[in-house]
């Protein structure tokens, strides 16, 4: 589904605050993979997401979705196969929007807009019935403002948004990681139904080792913006989070896994 | 010389017509600087170039409505000069404005023959006019060509299509594009071509509004649309203070805009009527405008600053 070959990205080259963010990545995920993606600060998690969201342009290498070469295609048009969740909450969704505005907006993805309405009666029942699987109480405030939910709020309606228009890959940027560990862990949670209801293929972005180990298929570990460690099937489900720290202290060949990257 | 509160009255009926008039334009701004949050300058240009050629088609013998329509596309023209600018070349919005502006002066000179030229309503069938007003209260022409019931309809069709635009999967594109740009690319939207169309749109409606205003003063000028910024941010402004919290639907946001720039105008005329120098008009509406930018930022401030106090009396 997804195939990164041999990927360079460095920013601000030739200046003092040159950093080299992927060194050389690859990567092929399966159709229906639910990747978990770690690794410490700088070590290429979001410069990855971003380079096949196509946020920027990569140096060097090749993206393919779904057999399409998309390596030089702008962002907007790379929309039509990929669903995001960001970091941060205000970022996924128009806060000055209403909530079946802002799911119109993503239920139209990769289509062309016309002057036909915005949103019409039949998407907003499917709006409500969906809102209300996420058990936040959202099915009964279609046209309230998203600025006024809370942050664990939006991420939700983010991701039901991301996945609104079943996308070939779902990008998940640390997408709980602004949020109380409460809603974060409620989340996670409807992350987990969602990606398992519809098959998604999933990249996701985590700074907790814990939930790396306990969600997806198959885990990544990035070390200097390349693949440090790839773990999947029974292996990964037998994972612990000592035995992650020594097989990454093993493939970097570093003692860099320090406590830094558990706490973090 | 006494201040008669007559004379006031009197000039109330002028003061609508212009408000209504420049509510149209100052509908223009709230489209960029509001949904798209761009600060576009191109209109104290676009004001003029519609005014332009709008005269000079009236002039060779073109219908009133085609006049107009003539107007609306000049100004699109000039939107897509500002947008082509800012998203092709990566010039700051501000900054394309400014250089649109200023390359239309030329433009503009050049549509005209002359730094101003007259229509005269005697010589040609206009749709509105200062006379018309005069002529209604004489009982001499009928009300509906008062100029207060034509500009009057007008916005009301104009923020009806705007209604209905806005509500289209297009128009939503364009909204979204100002609210999180971010958010638009993900889902799809090319944010660039938005911000075109958007100041497209605005600045066909400031052209429009230029080219209905030169017939109701009967002329066109060099420089009538120097200041149109301010004025319509003043409307914007004006309106989302007084109105914001009793309109809420999108067409009675739209309506209380052009409230504001009747609001704007009657304060004007006030202004004048108090025998203040009319040169001081300018500075008064700058000022206005500073206070009203200025205000929220300040209000916030001072209210953060109490409410850190009062968090650092609980915490002690």
């Amino acid at each position: 589904m997804l195939e990164l070959n041999n990927i360079y990205k460095t920013f601000n080259p030739n200046t003092v605050n040159e950093k080299v963010a992927l060194a050389g990545l690859s990567l092929t995920i399966k159709d229906g993979e639910f990747v978990t993606v770690i690794g410490g600060n700088g070590a290429g998690k979001s410069t990855m997401l971003n380079a096949v969201a196509g946020v920027f342009m990569v140096d060097q290498g090749k993206i393919m979705i779904d057999g399409n070469d998309v390596t030089r295609l702008e962002e907007h048009r790379r929309a039509k196969y990929i669903g995001r969740v960001f970091q941060d909450p205000m970022m996924g969704t128009a806060a000055s929007m209403g909530i079946e505005e802002n799911l119109a907006l993503a239920h139209r993805r990769g289509q062309f807009r016309g002057l036909k309405w915005g949103i019409t009666h039949k998407e907003r029942q499917h709006y409500k019935e969906l809102l209300s699987t996420l058990g936040l109480g959202l099915e009964n405030r279609l046209t309230t403002k998203v600025g006024l939910l809370s942050g664990g709020q939006r991420q939700a309606l983010t991701l039901l948004m991301a996945s609104l228009k079943k996308p070939k890959l779902l990008l998940l940027d640390e997408h709980t990681a602004a949020l109380d560990p409460k809603t974060a862990a409620k989340v996670l949670e409807t992350t987990e139904e969602i990606v398992r209801r519809d098959k998604l293929t999933t990249l996701m972005i985590t700074h907790n080792m814990r939930d790396a180990i306990a969600h997806g298929d198959r885990l990544v570990m990035l070390y200097e913006g390349k693949v440090a460690v790839d773990v999947d099937g029974e292996e990964k489900k037998k994972l612990t989070v000592e035995k992650l720290l020594e097989m990454f202290t093993t493939a970097s060949g570093a003692f860099e896994a320090d406590d830094k990257l558990l706490l973090a | 010389m006494s201040l008669n509160p007559m004379v006031l009255l009197e000039q109330l009926p002028g003061a609508i017509s212009q408000g209504l008039i420049w509510g149209i334009m100052a509908i223009g701004v709230y489209i960029t600087y509001k949904i798209l949050d761009l600060a576009d300058l191109t209109v104290d240009g676009s004001f003029c170039t519609g005014a332009a050629v709008c005269v000079v088609l009236i002039m060779k013998g073109y219908n009133v409505w085609i006049a107009l329509v003539g107007a609306f596309c000049a100004g699109v023209l000039t939107g897509l000069v500002t947008g082509l600018l800012h998203t092709f070349f990566g010039i700051s919005a501000i900054l394309a404005g400014i250089l649109t502006q200023l390359g239309l002066w030329s433009v503009n000179l050049a549509i005209m023959g002359k730094p101003n030229q007259s229509v005269s309503v005697n010589n040609y069938n206009l749709l509105v006019a200062l006379r018309y007003l005069d002529d209604v209260k004489k009982g001499v022409r009928p009300f509906y060509n008062s100029p207060i019931f034509v500009v009057g309809i007008i916005v009301a069709v104009i923020i009806a299509l705007l209604y209905w635009f806005f509500g289209t999967e297009l128009g939503s594109a364009i909204r979204a594009t100002g609210a999180n740009p971010n958010m638009a690319r993900a889902q799809g939207i090319n944010t660039n071509v938005n911000k075109i169309l958007g100041l497209m749109l605005s600045n066909g409606m400031v052209a429009f509004a230029g080219s209905l205003m030169a017939q109701y003063q009967n002329f066109a000028d060099i420089n009538m649309g120097r200041g149109a910024i301010v004025i319509g941010l003043a409307a914007v402004i004006i309106g989302e203070v007084l109105f914001s919290k009793i309109f809420r639907n999108f067409a009675l946001k739209l309506l209380s805009v052009v409230f504001g720039s009747i609001i704007y105008f009657i304060v004007m005329q006030t202004v004048l009527w108090l025998n203040i120098d009319a040169n001081y008009l300018k500075l008064f509406s700058a000022i206005v405008v500073a206070i009203a930018l200025g205000a929220p930022y300040l209000r916030s401030k001072y209210f953060s600053s109490i409410l850190q106090r009062k968090r650092g009396k609980s915490n002690a």
